[in-house]
């Protein structure tokens, strides 16, 4: 196995165009498993981790963060959590603190599995994803076109990924994920949501229910007609009830060692209704707070 | 315990292959202190927190070769046939071996029975059943090599359902001997009799999954040549006198020319009690005439060990309107897997054992351990009796329902006590508080309502999948008793050398055992009775291997008895020669002798002298065996007859908050009560029931090997999943010490007790929070929500 390591961006890409079949490796937490378990023998690693601008965080003029492929769970927790609510509080969930030290949400993307725990963060508050090739230059992918099968993605085999840009939030976020152990365990189905109260807006991503992260659209829909934006009043039942089905309807999850497709979809509608309630709970919160 | 393994006066005599870090002194605890009931830190406890300890799997010699084993992916399939010729030819690759190659006999197995095949013979029996071996210089080389071997298989459809080989055994025979493995039947009174007296009835069906030891050093080892014409063998193992008996005939050596060691055990829990890579291992290093070193990865450590048995039960109990038993009905059926392993005594353990240490005037329990091509199942912390304690468990819960009384009072009710008689007649000779237990457990403080402000309180914890909504609290109570030693008239021996000499001027003492140290503490404890025996501050703890006599095997909660026993018993030995030689050397005019704190004193006279002066340049040695007092078979037709060495009793109460709405729980406290006999190390013994209560709740809310087909569906730690810190409570202990007179010190083994009783206390509270019946462990959120 050729192991290729490149010191800069353009000579990573210069490596990806050379030998499209290498695996980008960052933090090694899904890639070396893999190995381990002999699941996949790639002809060549392509090691990303001494690519220094892969590790940085900037915002562009428009406000958007754009965070290195590179950056670690640690550091959206530590240092992004107050602008990106929702994803770190996936970024939580993911293993365990040596796995935040190491993973990547590049990496999360790389691998693409449908149980990827920052993928409905990324759906819900309409992420892009920032690929690049030494040929053909930047292509910004919308994440909800990102997925494309299971542990399959729409990068070309001479992209790398180099960032994520993603506005800081605009209102309330959460992330729930059900596990079968309290902590440092795969998802067995998970939901993120994502209030926009400027656009009267709502955002969610459903995780590891379908072939691939998804967003429960008619939900999106549904709420955000329903939602009483201006008077913020309280969420009626109903409507977290409807929601919390559509939300369920969104999914076509299987039966499975870690769950039954049943299970999944009765978890997400209650994932769906107790995070909107909580998003919605904080948003009333907030008018309070200014008035 | 590999740093005491590899320097000592007594160390291996090659101790080339040790290249890997831990040479460190062997002296066990801080110098001169640390006797019995003293709480010492283990040697190797800083090691394995800082990643220093050298496991097995760690061993290394220059120039060895990597085995690496080739297993069947069908439950069962005959072999049309194999061809070895295209791994042969990968370059790299020294030997490609199969049955043909087995130099001896080529069935292994426990307790006579050889049913066992070293490597596939024409056909395989379960997922992962080893068929060849391949040795290389790089062990990508072998594992590369191993897919080469060209096998055609005839596959057939593998014999799943345990209940269907009872009801046809002849029909689903997977193997020569069955079939079922073991029926054990306990009869006790006039079960119809009783029931026609009973003012309630309760009844149940429960199932408990397939449980994983889920140790974390993988099985591995290294085999290298000797001079003799043998084997040295480093292996993590429980039982290194039995696996020699296994391996001798079947590398065709006599045992003497079998040098064992043990090497760095990363954990056992009962799935190191039968052999996984030693005579394959053995086999490469005969044939290459190098070293060979074996270490399975996570994935064939699942297929490389056997598994807790699952089990099918129904139990039926009849009472009294006030809750005491009438009688019990009770089946029992374990699903053994394709080979013997250890099914024939948990079948025996769980009919004993069967309705729990409660007072039950007629009872009939039909247990049974059948052979199927599910993976095959043996020892597991409990063996046989945490299946039946599940139920019995869920049947105490069942029948205070129906009585209106409450859960402990109803167990208070039929509670045994000294001078009770178990399922099989036979009488608790020694304490057994039972009831006391119960009512110092239920005073205990409850713990106060969850912090909802920090999500890792809930259920969920990290995931946050509530702040609160739909949790419910739940309390519930479990009641275990376990077998200490071995049971039904084996005895299992402990063997110590123990030699006391002056060494820089210091009186110093070695013990040497064959007991396998497997992480439970047992170094340190030798030391501890070293040191009260012989008041001796310097004590060290040779390497355990097979130039001393056998030390049984490291299960059945039997070392600090057995092994502990042994070292005591030495040490006496070792003590009264010293006297005798204090006399010779100083005239009896002294009289009567004994030993203070280093000392040798007259009770006439006084101080004599310091061992040091009566020993001078004189070496003490003495071997001595240990045995517990000896114990019955099982009647065949009525289980009867006095089975058991000794019996041990741990309470739980289990407290919960379970998310209702999702089915998650959250175990907020556990506290236990036990009776251990004797405190001989509280640190020790606490982490002892701490780590078995965890056990219990994973097997309660998690731990399971799910198997369809015969195929297990998730051979990884990804998906067979292990309680976290996040997942175990705090617990509360009430360590109590009614001393059994027949144990060195009074002790009571410890290590098993508390997996028994920690998972009926969580399901009972999981039920009390949700109102559902679960009769089923590990509880899934399906279950609850369903």
């Amino acid at each position: 196995m050729e192991f290729l390591r490149p010191v800069t961006w353009a000579d990573a890409l210069a490596a990806k165009a050379g030998q499209p079949d290498a695996l980008p490796i960052q933090g090694g937490t899904d890639v070396m498993v893999e190995i381990n378990f002999d699941v996949h023998r790639p002809p060549a690693l392509l090691d990303l981790n001494p690519v220094r601008e892969l590790a940085e965080v900037e915002t562009l003029p428009d406000g958007t963060l754009r965070v290195g492929a590179g950056v670690p769970y640690v550091r959206l927790i530590n240092e992004l959590g107050d602008r990106l609510p929702g994803l770190a509080q996936a970024s939580r969930t993911v293993g365990s603190p040596q796995i935040r030290n190491r993973g990547t949400v590049g990496g999360n993307l790389g691998a693409a599995s449908p149980a990827g725990d920052s993928h409905p963060p990324l759906l819900a508050s309409d992420a892009v994803i920032e690929a690049e090739s030494s040929a053909r230059g930047t292509r910004l992918i919308p994440a909800v076109d990102f997925y494309k099968g299971v542990k399959r993605n729409a990068l070309e085999p001479d992209e790398l990924i180099r960032a994520i840009r993603i506005a800081p939030a605009s209102g309330p976020q959460y992330f729930s994920k059900i596990g079968t152990r309290n902590a440092m365990v795969i998802a067995v189905c998970s939901f993120a949501i994502a209030l926009h109260p400027d656009e009267r807006r709502v955002g969610t991503g459903v995780g590891s229910a379908a072939p691939t992260p998804r967003r429960a659209t008619a939900a999106e829909e549904f709420l955000s007609a329903e939602l009483d934006w201006d008077a913020r009043g309280p969420l009626s039942v109903s409507v977290a009830q409807r929601f919390g089905e559509l939300v369920k309807e969104a999914a076509a999850p299987i039966d499975d060692v870690r769950g039954t497709a049943d299970y999944r979809k009765h978890a997400l509608s209650v994932m769906a209704r107790r995070t909107l309630t909580w998003a919605w709970n904080d948003h009333r919160a907030t008018r309070e707070e200014a008035s | 315990m590999r740093p005491e393994n590899r320097t000592s006066s007594t160390a291996p005599r090659n101790q080339a292959p040790i290249k890997s870090p831990g040479h460190v002194a062997a002296h066990v605890g801080p110098e001169g202190r640390g006797r019995v009931g003293d709480s010492p830190l283990r040697p190797d406890g800083t090691l394995k927190v800082a990643g220093e300890f050298a496991y097995s799997s760690d061993l290394w010699i220059d120039g060895m070769l990597w085995g690496a084993t080739l297993r069947s992916p069908h439950p069962r399939a005959l072999i049309r046939s194999l061809d070895i010729a295209p791994a042969l030819a990968v370059p790299g690759v020294v030997a490609v071996l199969t049955h043909e190659d087995v130099p001896g006999v080529k069935f292994f197995g426990h307790d006579g029975t050889l049913d066992q095949p070293v490597l596939a013979i024409d056909q395989v029996r379960h997922q992962g059943e080893p068929i060849a071996l391949v040795a290389a210089d790089h062990p990508e080389t072998a594992r590369r090599a191993m897919e080469k071997i060209a096998i055609e298989f005839e596959v057939l459809e593998p014999v799943t359902d345990a209940r269907a080989v009872i009801a046809d055994p002849e029909r689903h025979k997977v193997q020569p001997l069955g079939g079922i493995t073991r029926h054990q039947p306990v009869r006790v009174g006039d079960v119809d009799a009783a029931r026609a007296q009973a003012e309630v009835v309760v009844s149940g069906d429960f199932e408990v999954g397939m449980q994983d030891q889920a140790f974390l050093g993988p099985e591995s080892g290294l085999a290298m040549p000797s001079e003799d014409g043998g084997i040295d063998l480093y292996v993590s193992t429980q039982w290194m006198h039995n696996d020699l008996e296994q391996i001798a005939p079947c590398l065709g050596l006599p045992e003497e020319r079998i040098h064992m060691t043990l090497a760095g055990v990363g954990g056992a829990f009962g799935g190191r009690e039968d052999l996984s890579m030693q005579i394959h291992a053995g086999m490469l290093a005969l044939h290459t005439g190098k070293p060979v070193k074996m270490s399975y990865n996570r994935y064939e450590s699942f297929f490389g060990h056997v598994h807790r048995h699952p089990a099918s039960m129904h139990y039926e109990y009849g009472a009294t309107a006030d809750g005491k038993i009438l009688y019990a009905e009770v089946e029992i059926v374990l699903d053994g897997g394709a080979y013997t392993s250890s099914t024939l005594n948990v079948t025996g353990n769980a009919a004993s054992l069967g309705v729990g240490p409660y007072e039950i005037p007629n009872i009939r329990i039909d247990a049974y351990g059948v052979y199927t091509n599910n993976p095959p199942c043996g020892a597991m912390r409990g063996f046989g009796a945490v299946q039946a304690c599940f139920a019995y468990e869920s049947m105490m819960d069942r029948l205070a329902a129906a009585t209106g009384l409450s859960p402990v009072e109803v167990r208070r009710r039929n509670a045994v006590s000294q001078g009770s008689k178990l399922a099989t007649g036979q009488v608790i000779e020694s304490p057994a508080p039972l009831a006391d237990m119960l009512t110092r457990l239920e005073a205990m403080p409850l713990p106060p309502a969850a912090d909802t402000s920090d999500i890792r309180n809930l259920p969920g914890g990290a995931s946050q999948t509530t702040h609160g909504e739909g949790v419910v609290r739940g309390i519930g109570y479990g009641v275990g008793i376990k077998n200490i030693c071995f049971s039904e008239g084996f005895d299992d021996l402990s063997t110590a050398r123990v030699r006391l000499e002056v060494i820089g001027g210091e009186a110093t003492v070695l013990v040497h055992t064959a007991a396998a140290e497997v992480g439970q503490g047992l170094v340190t404890l030798q030391a501890q009775i070293a040191r009260s025996e012989l008041g001796v501050r310097k004590v060290t703890i040779a390497p355990a291997d097979t130039t001393v006599g056998d030390a049984g095997s490291t299960s059945a909660s039997r070392q600090s008895y057995m092994s502990g026993g042994a070292v005591q018993k030495a040490c006496h030995a070792v003590r009264d020669e010293l006297l005798a030689m204090a006399e010779r050397k100083f005239g009896s005019t002294y009289g009567q002798l004994y030993l203070d704190d280093g000392y040798v004193v007259s009770r006439w006279n006084g101080i004599v002298g310091p061992i040091e002066k009566v020993l001078g340049e004189d070496v003490i040695e003495a071997t001595r065996e240990f045995h517990h007092r000896p114990t019955q078979k099982m009647d065949p037709e009525t289980g009867q007859g006095n089975s058991h060495t000794q019996l041990a009793l741990c309470v739980h109460r289990a407290v919960v908050d379970v998310d209702t709405e999702l089915g998650l729980v959250k175990v907020v406290e556990m506290a236990a009560v036990q009776d251990v006999g004797k405190i001989l190390n509280r640190l020790s013994l606490e982490g002892q029931i701490h780590g078995g209560s965890a056990q219990g709740l994973g097997l309660a809310v998690m731990e399971e090997i799910v198997v369809a087909g015969g195929l297990v569906r998730n051979p990884s730690f990804t998906d067979y999943l292990i309680p976290t810190i996040l997942d175990m409570p705090p617990m509360r202990l009430d360590i109590l010490e009614h001393p059994d007179p027949d144990a060195p010190y009074g002790l009571r083994g410890a290590g098993e007790p508390p997996t028994l009783s920690s998972t009926p206390a969580i399901v009972a509270a999981v039920r009390d929070a949700t109102g559902k019946a679960l009769t089923r462990v590990p509880v899934r959120p399906e279950h609850i929500v369903a």
